[in-house]
């Protein structure tokens, strides 16, 4: 103990010099930032993976690839965006700035805050080296569905080793984060205070405890149906196929929320602070989250509409997934209201938080139309649901990201990046996203299925059309680079404040710009 | 500001002119030739009008706002949070639509799951990477394949345009053929992997599960051709097995099952006569590239760590007995056995084929009629 006393003697210490600093660190900021580099660098890899798919469809026939490695190429972009890029960017974002916004000096356990980053980097190397093996990459799609993830060489073992890891380290972090923001509040800060990226990360970090278990299950009586003989999936055995299915949904649902609830609280930042005017109903906005996310719980199988569900099933999950519409349109209405009679300036974080109300609630008409059970065993599997996903998950988790980096960048590197650039990139990216998969709802009514690597003449015009948009938008994430690097170089510098009348908004923007080393070392008073 | 607006109001254009150009922008479901397309369609459009009065009130507001209460414009932000009144009201609006979203889908998903009261019955099953259709009714059993011309065009080191290509990959050997206007009930299973059978015109999709038997139901209304494709990721040529559904008049049909029964009939006598070399390994150059090529590859060199190759392999140079086990009850999580699937004479043909072709050179063949009393009962064993 002693050791920690004198540890405590000299509390302002700086990072430590070199590589060591960014090994062992148990900085709130530091790891953030790793988490938020590495969900970058991954953000490409997976971005490189969506080119060549876009590529090989860009017209009928097959010139680039072989089915075999398009199939990969849909698997490991599904998974690398989402447990490599998406994931680990909100997570980043958690740890930077609650401890900012709630008062306190860092994250309640440093330590495990390390060690869920660095199990992240070795699970996601270990889903990488599967490219690189005899027999590729798995290519039974992100879901893995058996019997056909069986059929894959030795790569399943290491996906399912992956999958445990990434486990682990998401509820390293989640426990971490509820830990945090129940404890470290700032006193006079009670839980209807905290901003709303707080709670909507506190009722992320529950869903990912309640929903990753189940998903390690799952892979693991995989692995044991390959490697030990078990029938849990093999009708021969007296298992059912279907009931992976159901194991894989009852995460696979949620993991969407657990992308976008984060992101409605990035959102329901920004918009407020470029509104000039508080945010409406936070009280049923965090109502909103807390159903959504319980709702989340109980409607998995609307994935599985068509695989032969009694009538009663159907009708059942059909009812509860059109009640996510309700909670899910009280949080676009409060939006709205928001910006009602306010004083809008439309900076780039705003742009890209105001084009996330729009193009998400479009995501959500189409997710209304897939709740119709009848209708959904149209568009099941089709390029129509293509392109509801990535409405729901593009626009609905990297949109608001995207925005928010542009919303903490001065604070975070004491500069202000180059407006004109950002609203560029905005405008890129908006306008590329839409071209992109716009089209792909089309292709989806008019009969393209999904995961196929080459289509019949009928589809061709749309899919050229989307694969030009698709490599627009991966060419116009460089610029992204190129602001964030050129920001933390230098660049005009930003005050505490940053944004007009923020420090109204929240506790992170009466620190210095960058902030110091830890953030509050006395508690901030809150009245 | 004014270059946005103008950069946008052209690209609108430009994507408007694209849809005059082309003929094939198809951009709404299919309509169908079914009731419950037909129902699935009118569904469709409901919830498609719903949504875009709701669009309209919702972008309408906010466009509003992003027009007028700007700070440009000098608009002084109010300071109102909280309604307590509006938030029920828009808790209660949504609630009223969806029920009465609710309505239709419910009495459309009733209809569609009620398989009684058929007029005849088809088994469908997956493979990897083709539909095989019994008619349960005929006793008519095929397999139904990719067209040798797609498949061909889809090769990539292909030559044949794809645009070329009628149907290009919507085409297949052996269609299914059904009458228009009676009530068939289609019966769902796979050989190996999860399958989905899809066919947009009849309005709906199945998938097709190992194991397990799951039923659906169609009456089609107007004679035609429908395409469709497997719609569940199944492995490598997912993409590659179609569906062609042919829907003929009563009369026609009847014609059709009694060709279908000629046939069988004739093809039946080919297992028991005796067969030369030569004639098997001709026809077992067909059967291999229809069965075996898409994962042994043409040539028979196979794909390293996935597809053993044939050429030169232990199977195929070693032991007959124990090469045509392999070939009639598969090996592994991948080759599956093929003694339900080809005749005794395609048996026989492939397997010689591959003993003496594909750079192999042993030298014996089998015939047919010592393949067919190894196949037993074979549709009993599913």
């Amino acid at each position: 103990m002693s050791a920690v006393a004198a540890h405590d003697d000299h509390h302002d210490h700086g990072p430590a010099k070199g590589i060591t600093r960014w090994l062992f660190t148990t900085n709130h900021k530091d790891i953030g930032t790793m988490y938020l580099v590495f969900a970058l660098i991954m953000f490409f890899v997976g971005g490189a993976m969506a080119m060549i798919i876009r590529l090989e469809l860009f017209e009928p026939g097959m010139q680039f690839v072989d089915p075999q490695f398009f199939n990969s190429m849909t698997t490991m972009h599904a998974l690398v965006m989402v447990f490599g890029a998406v994931m680990p960017a909100g997570v980043g974002l958690a740890n930077w700035m609650i401890p900012m916004m709630i008062g306190a000096p860092d994250m309640a356990l440093p330590r495990m805050n390390n060690m869920s980053f660095w199990v992240l980097v070795v699970a996601v190397l270990l889903l990488a080296s599967t490219l690189f093996m005899e027999g590729g990459a798995p290519a039974a799609g992100w879901t893995l569905y058996p019997p056909l993830s069986l059929q894959a060489g030795n790569n399943l073992a290491f996906v399912v080793f992956s999958v445990h890891l990434l486990g682990l380290s998401s509820i390293m972090g989640s426990i971490n984060i509820i830990v945090t923001i129940l404890n470290m509040r700032a006193p006079g800060m009670t839980m209807m205070k905290i901003p709303l990226f707080c709670w909507t990360w506190v009722i992320t970090a529950f869903l990912l405890i309640c929903v990753l278990p189940v998903f390690a299950a799952a892979v693991t009586m995989l692995l044991t149906d390959a490697h030990f003989g078990t029938s849990f999936f093999d009708a021969a055995g007296g298992g059912d196929p279907v009931l992976y299915q159901h194991l894989f949904w009852f995460f696979g649902h949620p993991e969407v929320y657990i992308i976008a609830l984060p992101a409605f609280g990035m959102v329901s930042t920004i918009i407020p602070v470029f509104s000039r005017k508080p945010l409406f109903g936070y009280s049923s906005m965090v109502y909103a989250s807390a159903s959504i996310a319980f709702l989340s719980l109980i409607v998995w199988a609307h994935h599985q509409f068509t695989v032969g569900m009694p009538l009663a099933g159907e009708l059942y999950f059909m009812y509860a997934t059109m009640l996510i519409a309700i909670p899910t349109g009280i949080k676009i209405f409060n939006w709205t209201a928001t910006m009602w009679r306010g004083s809008l300036s439309f900076e780039t974080p705003m742009l890209y938080a105001v084009a996330f109300v729009i193009m998400f609630t479009f995501g959500g008409f189409t997710g209304i139309m897939l709740a119709a059970a009848p209708t959904d065993f149209q568009y099941h599997d089709t390029y129509f649901v293509v392109a509801h996903f990535h409405y729901t998950l593009v626009v609905g988790g990297i949109f608001p990201i995207m925005g928010i980096i542009y919303y903490w960048l001065p604070k975070w590197t004491g500069h202000m990046y180059n407006e004109k650039l950002g609203k560029l990139h905005f405008w890129m990216t908006f306008f590329s996203f839409n071209l992109t998969f716009f089209p792909q709802h089309f292709l989806g009514l008019a009969g393209m299925p999904r995961r196929i690597p080459d289509y019949a003449i009928q589809f061709a015009d749309f899919n050229m059309v989307s694969s030009i948009g698709a490599f627009i938008l991966g060419l116009s994430q460089l610029l992204l680079v190129y602001i964030v690097v050129k920001t933390i170089k230098g660049g005009e510098k930003a005050s505490a404040e940053v944004w007009e009348g923020a420090s109204r908004w929240g506790l992170e923007w009466t620190l210095p710009s960058p902030p110091p080393y830890h953030s509050f070392q006395t508690a901030p008073e809150i009245k | 500001m004014n270059k946005t607006k103008a950069l946008f109001l052209s690209l609108t254009l430009w994507i408007g002119g694209i849809g005059n150009a082309y003929a094939d922008f198809e951009m709404n479901l299919v309509r169908g030739v079914t009731k419950i397309s037909q129902a699935n369609y009118d569904l469709h459009m409901l919830i498609i009008w719903i949504c875009t009065i709701i669009a309209v009130v919702v972008y309408g507001v906010m466009f509003y706002s992003i027009v007028n209460h700007r700070k440009s414009k000098g608009a002084v932000a109010a300071q109102f949070h909280e309604s307590t009144k509006v938030e029920i009201i828009w808790t209660t609006i949504p609630i009223i639509i969806l029920i009465g979203l609710a309505i239709p889908a419910t009495k459309t998903m009733i209809e569609m799951d009620d398989t009684s009261e058929s007029d005849m019955s088809i088994k469908i099953t997956g493979y990897q990477w083709k539909w095989r259709y019994e008619y349960l009714d005929e006793g008519i059993d095929f397999m139904s394949s990719l067209d040798a011309l797609s498949n061909a065009a889809r090769q990539r080191d292909s030559d044949v345009d794809p645009t070329t290509v009628p149907n290009y990959l919507l085409n297949v050997d052996n269609p299914m053929v059904v009458p228009v206007n009676k009530k068939i009930r289609l019966l769902f299973t796979a050989a190996d992997v999860i399958h989905s059978w899809w066919v947009p015109a009849l309005g709906w999709k199945k998938d097709a599960i190992p194991g397990y038997i799951t039923e659906a139901w169609t009456n089609i209304e107007k004679p035609g051709i429908y395409r469709g494709q497997c719609a569940e990721l199944c492995g490598k040529d997912h993409g590659f097995m179609p569906i062609v559904v042919i829907a003929k008049t009563e009369a026609q049909y009847a014609e059709w099952v009694a060709q279908q029964k000629t046939a069988a009939q004739e093809k039946a006598g080919e297992a028991d006569r005796e067969w030369t070399q030569d004639e098997l390994i001709t026809r077992g150059e067909e059967v291999y590239n229809g069965n075996c090529a898409s994962c042994h590859q043409a040539g028979g060199e196979g794909v390293p760590g996935t597809f053993p190759a044939i050429k030169g392999s232990a199977v195929a140079m070693g032991d007959l007995e124990k090469h045509i086990d392999v070939v009639l009850n598969g090996a592994g999580t991948m080759m599956p056995g093929f003694s339900s699937m080809l005749p005794a004479d395609d048996l026989a043909a492939v397997i010689t084929f591959q003993r003496n072709a594909l750079g192999n050179n042993v030298g014996d063949s089998v015939q047919p009629s010592a393949i067919k009393p190894l196949l037993g009962d074979e549709d009993e064993d599913e």
